[in-house]
C-alpha cells in the first residue's frame, strides 16, 4: 500500500512539475519535453494503482499505460515534425 | 391534410416559389422574370380572392406546422389577418407593374425581384400569423427580406440607409423576441384569439405582463415608426421607389403596425389591456408620434422625406384608435391600416413618376408639374388631399370614426390631436398641391429623362397611381357597401367587443 | 456479423489506407471512402431510430478489458451531423485542392480525423475515449499545418501543445477515476460516482482539459490563429466538427458520469464562461478583418451558447422541460455544425477568387459570385439565430428555460450575442452591394459552391422546419 502511494504520489507531483515547466518556458524543445513528464506522472499513478496486494495485478492500467505511451511518442514526433519545419523556414529566410 | 387547411400555406408559397426562381433567372431574361413575377402576384390575388369568399362563408383556414414540442406554426385566417392579406396582395400587383416599368434598364434585377417577392410573402405570412411565434418569425424575415432592398442602389447613401434600417429592426426584433418568450414561458403557447388569453393569469404576474407589453410595444414600435424609434424610416427613402412605396407605405410599417393591433385585441385584450393602463402610454405614444411626424413633415424639402415623415404621422393612426377603448375607435384604426396604405402608395408612386420622369425630387422643383404631368398630378392630389380627410376620400373615413369613438369614450383630447393633425397635414401637403396646379413650369426640368408622347410618362409608371387613386375614391364613397374596408373593420370590431 | 458501430469507425479507417497506399487516386477512393462512411452512418442513425440505443462488444471481449462501442439519440445526431458536413467537405476538396502534393496529403489524413471524430463519438469508456481525442487532436494539427505557411504551421503547432496539455489534464482525471472507482465503462462510472473529492479532482481536471480543447474562454486563444490559417476545408471541419467533439464529450460527462457532482455553482460558473465567450468572441468577430478570422471567433462564441445551456439543464427537474432544453442544445449544435462548414468552404471561395480575404475590399467580388454570398448570408442567418434556422429554435427554448427554472440573466449574454453576430455578418453582406455588373449565372462553380450553399440551406431550412425528428430519436415526449 505505502509502494502505491509513494508511487501515485510521486506522479501526481511529476504531472504538476511538467505543467509548470510547460506553462514557463517558451522553447518548444522544453514544452515538449514538459509535456512529456506530464505523460510520466501519468503513466506512474496508472503503474501504482495496478497493484492488487496479493493478487497478480490489474492488466486494464497496464494497456492504458503502453497505449499512452504510443500516444506520446506520436504526437512528440508530429511536433517535433512541425518545429524542424519552422526552423526551416527560420534559416531560409 | 385537406384543402382549407393548405390554404394559407399555399398563399404564403405563390410569392415565395416564384420568389426562389427570379434569383435563378439569368439577367437579361425579362420576359422570364416578368411572367414569374405576374404570375405570382395574380396568383395570390386569386387565392386571396377564395380565401374571402371562404371566410365570409364560415370556413376556418388554418395551417398548423409543429417546429419543436409547443413551438406550433399556425398561419390562421380570422377576419383581421384576410384584411391585411389582401391588401398586400392588392398592392403587390399594382406595385410590381409599377416596378417593372421603373427598373426597365438597371442593374440586379433579378435580384430585386427576388427579394421583393420574399417580401411579400413575409408580409402576408406576418397577417396571417396565428399566434405570436409565427408572427416573429415572419416579422423576422421581412427585415431579412428588405435589407437588401434598401441597400439595394449600391451608393454610400444606400449602404447607410440600409445600415441604420438593420441596427434599428434587429434591435426591436431582438426585444420582440424576449417579449415573445417571457410571454409564452408565463402563458404556454396560446395563439391570438378574440379578446385576447390573459386574462386568467394571477394578479401577481401583472407586472410581468405590463413589462412585456412594453418590450412587444418597443419591437413593434421600430417597425410602425412610433416617436422616438422612427428614426430608420426617413433614412431608408434611398430606396427605389417601389421599395419606398410598397414597403414603407404598406409591408413593412404595416408589420409594425398590425402587430400592435395584434397584441392589443388578440393578445391582451383591449379591456384587459385597459384594465392593466396599457392603453394611456400607447395612445399618448401614438399621439407625440402623429404630432412630431407632421410637425417634421412641414420642415422638409425632399418630396420622399416630406411623405416618409407623413407616414410617421399617419401610421400612428392605427395605433391611436387601438389605444382607445371603445368599438368605434377600433374601426376608425383598423380601417385606416388599408386607408393609409392605399393612400401613401399613390403618393409615393406619384413622387416616383416626377423623379423618373423629370428628375424632380424636391418639393422647391414642383412648381407647374401639374400641367407637364395632370395625370399624375391628380392622383398625388387625391391622395395628398385624402390624408388632410377631406369628404368623401378614405382618409376621411378613419379620421370620422376616430373621432366618434374618441367621444365615445369620453377621450376629448384626442379630438384635438386630430385637428392639430389635419392642420399639419394641410400645411404641408396644400403648398405641393399649389405649386404644382398654380405656378408656372420652369424652362427646363431638372433632368427629364421621359420626354412627353402619347401619355405624359411611362405607362407602366402611369397606370398604378391610377388604380390607387381610384380605390381611395372608392374606399370613401363606397364606404358602406359590403366587403369595403370599413365593413370589415366593422366586423372586426363586433367580434372584439362580443354581442 | 458486421455491426454498424464497428464499420462507422473502420470504414474511413480502411479509406484512410487505402488512400495512402494508392495516392495517385486518393481523390476518387476518397470520395468512395465517404459516400461508404456516410452510409455507416445512415444505418447507425437508423438502428437508433429504431432501437433508441445500440452497444457492441469488439471482438466479443466486453467490459473491463475489450472496447466497447455504444450510440444513442445524442451521438447518432452528431454522428449524422458529422457525416453530412464531412461528405460536403469531401466534395468541396475535389474541386478545391489542385491536384499533387497537398491533395495527396489532404486525403489520408482527413479520413482519420472522420475515423477519429466517429470513434470519439461511439466510444463507450474513458479510455478509448481519450485515445480518439488525441488522434483527433494529431490529424487535425497536422491538417491545420497543409498550406506549410509559417502562420499555419506556427498556429498548427500552438493548437498541437495545446491539445496534448488538454489531453494529458484529461487522461490525469481518467486515471483519477479509476483508482476510486476500478471501471472506465461510462455507464458504470455513472452509477458508481459519490461526491467526494476524488471524483470531484477528476471532473476539474478532465473538464479543464476538455474546455481547452473546445476553446473555451477564456482557453480560446489559439483557436482564431489555428482555424484562419487552416485551408478552408479544413477549416471548415475543425471549427464545425472537432471543436464540438470536445463539447460532447465534456457534456457526455456532466450529464451522465459526473451529475451527482455538478452543483449549481459549477454549472453556472460554466454558464459565466459561456456568457462572456459569447460576449467577446462576438466582438472580436464583429472587429476582424479578415472573413475567416471572423468566422473563427464566431466558433468561439457559439461554443460560449452551447456552455450556457449548462446552468439550466442542471436546474430543471427531469421531465419534459428538461428534455425540450436538451435536444435545443443538440440543435444548436448541429445547427451551428452545418452553418459554420457552410460559411468557412464559401469563405475559401472568396479569399481563392480575390487572392485575400480581407472583408473591406471584397465588394466585386462578393458580388460575382452570387451563390456563394448567398451561402454567407443563409449561414449567417443560422449563426445570428433568425428565423427560420434552427438555432431559433434552440435560443428561443433556452430562453424560455432560462426564465421558467428562474435564471432570466442568461438572456442578457444572448441578446448582446445576437446583435453583435447580426452586426458582422451584415459588415460582410454589406459589400454585396456594389455598382459593379450582375454576373450572368446563380452557380458559377458547381464543385465547391453547391456544397457550401447546401449546407448553409440546412442549417436554415431544414434545422428549422423539421427539427422535430429530433426529439423521437433522443427518445422524448413530442417527436413524431
Amino acid at each position: 500500500m505505502m509502494t502505491s502511494l509513494l508511487y501515485g504520489g510521486t506522479g501526481v507531483i511529476l504531472f504538476a512539475l511538467g505543467l509548470w515547466a510547460f506553462l514557463v518556458y517558451e522553447p518548444l524543445l522544453r514544452k515538449l519535453i514538459a509535456l512529456n513528464i506530464m505523460g510520466s506522472g501519468v503513466f506512474h499513478l496508472l503503474i501504482a494503482i495496478a497493484e492488487r496486494g496479493a493478487l497478480p495485478p490489474d492488466p486494464v492500467p497496464h494497456a492504458m499505460v503502453l497505449t499512452g505511451i504510443v500516444v506520446a511518442v506520436s504526437a512528440t514526433a508530429l511536433a517535433l515534425a512541425m518545429g524542424r519545419r519552422l526552423e526551416d523556414d527560420d534559416d531560409a529566410g | 391534410m385537406n384543402l382549407d387547411q393548405m390554404l394559407p400555406a399555399v398563399i404564403v408559397l405563390s410569392s415565395l416559389l416564384p420568389g426562389i426562381f427570379i434569383f435563378l433567372v439569368k439577367e437579361e431574361s425579362h420576359l422570364l422574370r416578368g411572367v414569374l413575377n405576374m404570375t405570382g402576384a395574380i396568383v395570390k390575388l386569386l387565392l386571396v380572392g377564395v380565401m374571402i369568399w371562404g371566410v365570409f362563408h364560415g370556413h376556418v383556414y388554418e395551417t398548423r406546422l409543429t417546429l419543436a414540442p409547443g413551438l406550433t406554426l399556425v398561419l390562421h385566417a380570422d377576419a383581421l389577418a384576410v384584411l391585411f392579406a389582401t391588401l398586400s396582395s392588392v398592392l403587390w400587383l399594382v406595385t410590381t407593374i409599377y416596378a417593372i416599368g421603373y427598373l426597365e434598364h438597371s442593374p440586379n434585377r433579378s435580384r430585386f425581384f427576388g427579394f421583393f417577392s420574399l417580401c411579400v410573402s413575409a408580409t402576408v405570412g406576418v397577417a396571417l400569423a396565428g399566434n405570436l411565434l409565427t408572427f416573429v418569425i415572419f416579422y423576422e424575415i421581412l427585415t431579412l427580406a428588405t435589407y437588401p432592398l434598401v441597400a439595394h442602389r449600391g451608393t454610400p447613401d444606400a449602404t447607410r440607409g440600409a445600415k441604420i434600417y438593420l441596427a434599428y429592426t434587429m434591435g426591436g426584433g431582438a426585444l420582440l423576441l424576449v417579449g415573445a418568450v417571457w410571454l409564452q414561458a408565463l402563458s404556454g403557447p396560446a395563439d391570438f384569439v378574440q379578446g385576447g388569453f390573459l386574462s386568467g393569469l394571477q394578479p401577481d404576474v401583472w407586472w410581468q405582463l405590463i413589462a412585456i407589453f412594453f418590450l412587444l410595444l418597443a419591437g413593434l414600435g421600430v417597425k410602425a415608426a412610433l416617436f422616438p424609434l422612427h428614426g430608420w424610416l426617413p433614412q431608408s427613402m434611398v430606396a427605389p421607389a417601389p421599395v419606398s412605396a410598397l414597403l414603407h407605405a404598406v409591408a413593412v410599417v404595416k408589420a409594425g403596425a398590425f402587430g400592435i393591433v395584434r397584441v392589443v385585441y388578440d393578445v391582451y385584450g383591449v379591456g384587459f389591456a385597459d384594465a392593466l393602463g396599457l392603453l394611456t402610454p400607447l395612445g399618448i405614444l401614438a399621439a407625440i408620434t402623429i404630432l412630431y411626424g407632421s410637425g417634421m413633415a412641414l420642415t422638409q424639402d425632399g418630396l420622399k422625406k416630406r411623405l416618409a415623415y407623413s407616414t410617421v404621422s399617419q401610421v400612428s393612426y392605427i395605433a391611436l384608435g387601438a389605444s382607445i377603448l371603445g368599438p368605434v375607435a377600433t374601426i376608425g384604426g383598423v380601417v385606416h391600416l388599408v386607408h393609409q396604405g392605399i393612400m401613401k402608395i399613390t403618393l409615393f408612386f406619384c413622387a416616383g413618376n416626377y423623379a423618373e420622369t423629370l428628375g424632380v425630387h424636391k418639393v422647391s422643383e414642383m412648381d407647374g408639374v401639374g400641367r407637364r404631368m395632370p395625370w399624375t398630378t391628380l392622383a398625388f392630389s387625391v391622395g395628398a388631399l385624402g390624408m388632410i380627410g377631406i369628404p368623401p376620400i378614405a382618409g376621411f373615413v378613419s379620421k370620422w370614426y376616430l373621432a366618434m369613438g374618441a367621444v365615445e369614450a369620453d377621450a376629448y383630447w384626442v379630438l384635438l390631436i386630430l385637428a392639430l393633425s389635419s392642420l399639419l397635414n394641410a400645411g404641408y401637403f396644400l403648398p405641393i398641391l399649389y405649386r404644382a396646379w398654380f405656378r408656372p413650369p420652369p424652362k427646363r426640368w431638372p433632368e427629364e429623362h421621359i420626354p412627353a408622347g402619347r401619355f405624359e410618362t411611362m405607362g407602366a409608371l402611369l397606370w398604378p397611381p391610377l388604380i390607387t387613386a381610384a380605390f381611395c375614391l372608392a374606399a370613401g364613397l363606397f364606404a358602406a357597401a359590403p366587403f369595403s374596408p370599413l365593413e370589415w373593420a366593422t366586423l372586426i370590431a363586433r367580434r372584439e367587443y362580443g354581442p | 456479423m458486421l455491426d454498424s458501430l464497428a464499420l462507422a469507425v473502420s470504414v474511413p479507417l480502411i479509406g484512410a489506407l487505402l488512400v495512402t497506399a494508392v495516392p495517385g487516386r486518393a481523390q476518387g477512393l476518397g470520395l468512395l471512402a465517404a459516400l461508404a462512411t456516410l452510409a455507416t452512418v445512415g444505418l447507425v442513425t437508423a438502428e437508433v431510430w429504431q432501437q433508441g440505443s445500440l452497444r457492441s462488444d469488439l471482438g466479443g471481449w466486453g467490459a473491463p478489458l475489450g472496447i466497447s462501442l455504444v450510440a444513442d439519440g445524442l451521438s447518432a445526431a452528431l454522428l449524422a451531423m458529422a457525416a453530412l458536413v464531412a461528405l460536403a467537405v469531401s466534395v468541396y476538396a475535389t474541386g478545391y485542392f489542385r491536384r499533387g502534393e497537398t491533395d495527396t496529403h489532404f486525403w489520408p489524413l482527413w479520413l482519420l480525423l472522420w475515423a477519429a471524430l466517429n470513434g470519439l463519438l461511439l466510444a463507450a469508456d474513458l479510455f478509448n475515449l481519450y485515445v480518439m481525442l488525441e488522434l483527433l487532436g494529431l490529424t487535425a494539427a497536422a491538417l491545420g499545418a497543409l498550406t506549410g505557411t509559417k502562420a499555419a504551421v506556427e498556429a498548427s503547432l500552438r493548437y498541437l501543445l495545446v491539445g496534448l496539455l488538454g489531453s494529458l489534464a484529461y487522461l490525469l482525471g481518467v486515471a483519477l477515476l479509476y483508482t476510486a472507482y476500478g471501471t472506465l465503462d461510462m455507464a458504470l462510472l455513472g452509477a458508481a460516482v459519490r461526491p467526494e473529492p476524488i471524483a470531484a479532482s477528476a471532473l476539474v481536471l478532465m473538464t479543464a482539459g476538455l474546455a481547452l480543447k473546445a476553446a473555451l474562454f477564456p482557453m480560446h486563444f489559439w483557436l482564431p490563429p489555428a482555424h484562419a490559417n487552416a485551408p478552408a476545408p479544413v477549416s471548415a471541419a475543425l471549427s464545425a466538427l472537432v471543436v464540438k467533439a470536445a463539447f460532447y464529450l465534456m457534456l457526455r460527462l456532466w450529464l451522465d458520469v459526473f451529475a451527482p457532482l455538478v452543483t449549481p455553482w459549477a454549472a453556472g460558473l460554466m454558464g459565466l464562461l459561456g456568457a462572456m465567450a459569447v460576449v467577446w468572441g462576438s466582438w472580436r468577430a464583429l472587429r476582424a478583418e479578415r472573413l475567416k478570422l471572423m468566422a473563427a471567433y464566431s466558433t468561439v462564441a457559439q461554443i460560449g451558447y452551447l456552455c450556457l445551456f449548462l446552468p439550466v439543464l442542471t436546474a430543471l427537474p427531469t421531465g419534459d422541460a428538461r428534455d425540450d432544453l436538451l435536444v435545443a442544445l443538440l440543435l444548436m449544435a448541429l445547427t451551428h455544425g452545418f452553418a459554420k462548414a457552410g460559411l468557412f468552404l464559401a469563405a475559401g471561395l472568396v479569399q481563392r477568387s480575390a487572392g485575400h480575404d480581407r472583408i473591406d475590399d471584397l465588394g466585386g467580388t462578393a458580388q460575382h459570385m452570387p451563390a456563394t454570398t448567398f451561402s454567407i448570408a443563409l449561414a449567417g442567418i443560422a449563426l445570428i439565430g433568425l428565423p427560420p434556422s434552427g438555432s431559433f429554435i434552440g435560443k428561443w427554448i433556452l430562453m424560455r428555460s432560462a426564465i421558467e427554472s428562474g435564471q432570466w440573466w442568461w438572456i442578457l449574454p444572448i441578446l448582446i450575442g445576437t446583435l453583435l453576430a447580426a452586426a458582422y455578418i451584415f459588415r460582410v453582406l454589406s459589400r454585396a452591394f456594389n455598382l459593379e455588373p450582375t454576373p450572368r449565372r446563380f452557380v458559377t462553380q458547381a464543385r465547391t459552391e453547391v456544397p457550401a450553399l447546401l449546407l448553409a440551406l440546412t442549417a436554415v431550412a431544414v434545422l428549422g422546419l423539421a427539427a422535430r425528428p429530433l426529439w423521437r430519436l433522443l427518445g422524448f415526449e413530442g417527436g413524431l
